[in-house]
């Protein structure tokens, strides 16, 4: 027997709101609103979407010595980044490498000045946390008593300033704790839309007010699941368990720019973190496939999985779709695939779609032109 | 005559032709179309056989003919603007099918029938 989906605290306020649940990891999330995937997706890159995200997992490490650097060090051996010279107020992408070179999560992690705040995907935050508790000299705290929400979109930034005015002198990756009627909300300016935007830690106990205060503001429209994936795709963001798993190297998922220079071959802090080897090699070597933007010809939307081939007779596929789908800001079918490196953009390839094969263009990622606060 | 099959698609008898859409209900679950993919006019089709590709930004579906016969015409105006399916799906035909059977329509789901198999 399925185990009992988990609710967010928002639950009862989405169904509120007319939203069509749909189990995602283990929770029951919004799916989508009344308004509809593409009136949602086209609302959040005009005005502002708020989205829950409380599924998420955040979980703090904290330095048992209460010295920083120590947790930055430790979460080093684990995060091929550069956790020691992150200032304090600042955030930072990074990856869970495994001892093959794969990934076993991506995530955010923040500097909040004697630890660190970690937010992983809800489908990895066991697993996560279990791999943070292998260390030593941390101690791994599951946060169980706050809600996430991202407030996303060009109206986001005078949204959130109505009610939290600190908010408006954040920049790109910064995070912040700010209040709100007396209670802590951990902000970044940070997000999975290609939008500015805020992420926002919010305590249980203020959570739906928090969100219904957002909500209030016409400039504010509640958006699901379904858009949260074709913004992301527009905006050439990968998605865990789908453009990179455990038999994606960093390289062939297109995160290399997440490994500074420091962690790899010849740099100061070189090395580390499972994988390394195999990871650094591929760096510098260059990985013989790598995630591509694609841009079908047609108007079919080509989904994950779907072969690609280099020609139109070509018998064998030369990669496969691993996100793809409607872009309602582009207007048309978008997706990501791993194809062999070296194949310029603008070539055309041939996706293979019910038995026909689609002429599909290979695009720079990201589809759209992002808008951040840098 | 309007009828319907359990696939939520709407039958319309018109002269020696059988219209053929989804319904309101099916267009609310499949979300906004982005695709759709008719079949050739004058294909002659079996019961049951896919022959549209309708896609909505969360999937792809198949609509299968409701009866045997001939695709008589088809609703090219959908190619350009599958959203219509969402705004007026009564309107929003499909094809047209000239049956192989004259009273093919007859056994399918009448709309009382059909109101209560969505419940």
């Amino acid at each position: 027997m399925a185990e009992e989906l988990r609710r967010t605290g928002l639950y009862d306020l989405h169904v509120e709101q007319g939203a069509r649940m749909v189990p995602f990891a283990g929770w029951d999330m919004p799916v989508q609103y009344p308004a509809g995937v593409m009136a949602e997706h086209l609302h959040t890159r005009a005005q502002a979407g708020l989205f829950d995200v409380s599924h998420m997992g955040q979980v703090l490490v904290v330095p048992s010595d209460g010295v920083l650097s120590s947790a930055a060090l430790a979460l080093e051996s684990l995060i091929p980044a550069d956790l020691l010279g992150l200032a304090p107020g600042r955030q930072r992408y990074g990856l869970f490498t495994d001892p093959k070179g794969g990934i076993l999560d991506d995530l955010m992690f923040a500097n909040r000045g004697d630890h660190f705040l970690l937010v992983v995907n809800a489908a990895c935050a066991d697993q996560d946390i279990a791999h943070l508790r292998s260390l030593e000299g941390v101690e791994v705290l599951p946060v169980t008593d706050r809600g996430l929400v991202a407030l996303q979109g060009p109206e986001a930034a005078p949204v959130l300033a109505a009610l939290i005015p600190e908010a408006a002198d954040m920049r790109f990756m910064d995070s912040r704790s700010l209040d709100w009627r007396g209670q802590k909300m951990w902000i970044s300016r940070s997000g999975y839309t290609g939008e500015d935007g805020f992420e926002i830690s919010v305590p249980e106990a203020v959570l739906v007010d928090f969100a219904t205060a957002l909500l209030a503001d016409d400039r504010v429209a509640p958006i699901g699941l379904g858009a949260r994936d074709s913004l992301r795709l527009e905006a050439g963001m990968p998605l865990y368990g789908h453009d990179m798993d455990r038999g994606v190297t960093p390289a062939a998922a297109a995160l290399g720019w997440s490994i500074p220079r420091l962690r790899r071959h010849g740099g100061a802090r070189a090395g580390g973190f499972p994988g390394a080897q195999t990871i650094l090699d591929e760096l510098a070597g260059g990985a013989s496939a790598t995630r591509r933007g694609l841009r079908p010809e047609g108007r079919a939307p080509i989904r994950e999985g779907v072969p690609i081939f280099p020609s139109a007779d070509a018998a064998e596929p030369i990669g496969r779709i691993t996100s793809g789908g409607f872009g309602p800001s582009v207007g048309g079918p978008v997706a990501m695939a791993r194809i062999p490196a070296g194949i310029p953009d603008g070539d055309t390839v041939f996706a293979e779609l019910r038995g026909k094969r689609l002429p599909v263009t290979v695009a720079p990622l990201p589809f759209i032109t992002p808008s951040y606060k840098r | 005559m309007l009828k319907y099959t359990e696939d939520h698609e709407w039958m319309r008898a018109e002269g020696d032709e059988i219209v053929v859409g989804i319904t309101s209900h099916a267009s609310e679950q499949l979300g906004d179309v982005v695709f759709i993919e008719l079949p050739e006019e004058g294909r002659e089709v079996a019961a049951g056989d896919e022959i549209v590709v309708i896609e909505s930004v969360k999937a792809a579906s198949d609509i299968t003919a409701p009866v045997a016969g001939v695709i008589s015409a088809v609703n090219a105006d959908l190619a350009d603007n599958p959203g219509a399916v969402n705004e007026d799906p009564m309107a929003a035909w499909f094809f047209r099918i000239r049956p192989a059977q004259p009273d093919a329509i007859e056994g399918f789901l009448d709309e009382d029938a059909y109101t209560a198999l969505i419940g």
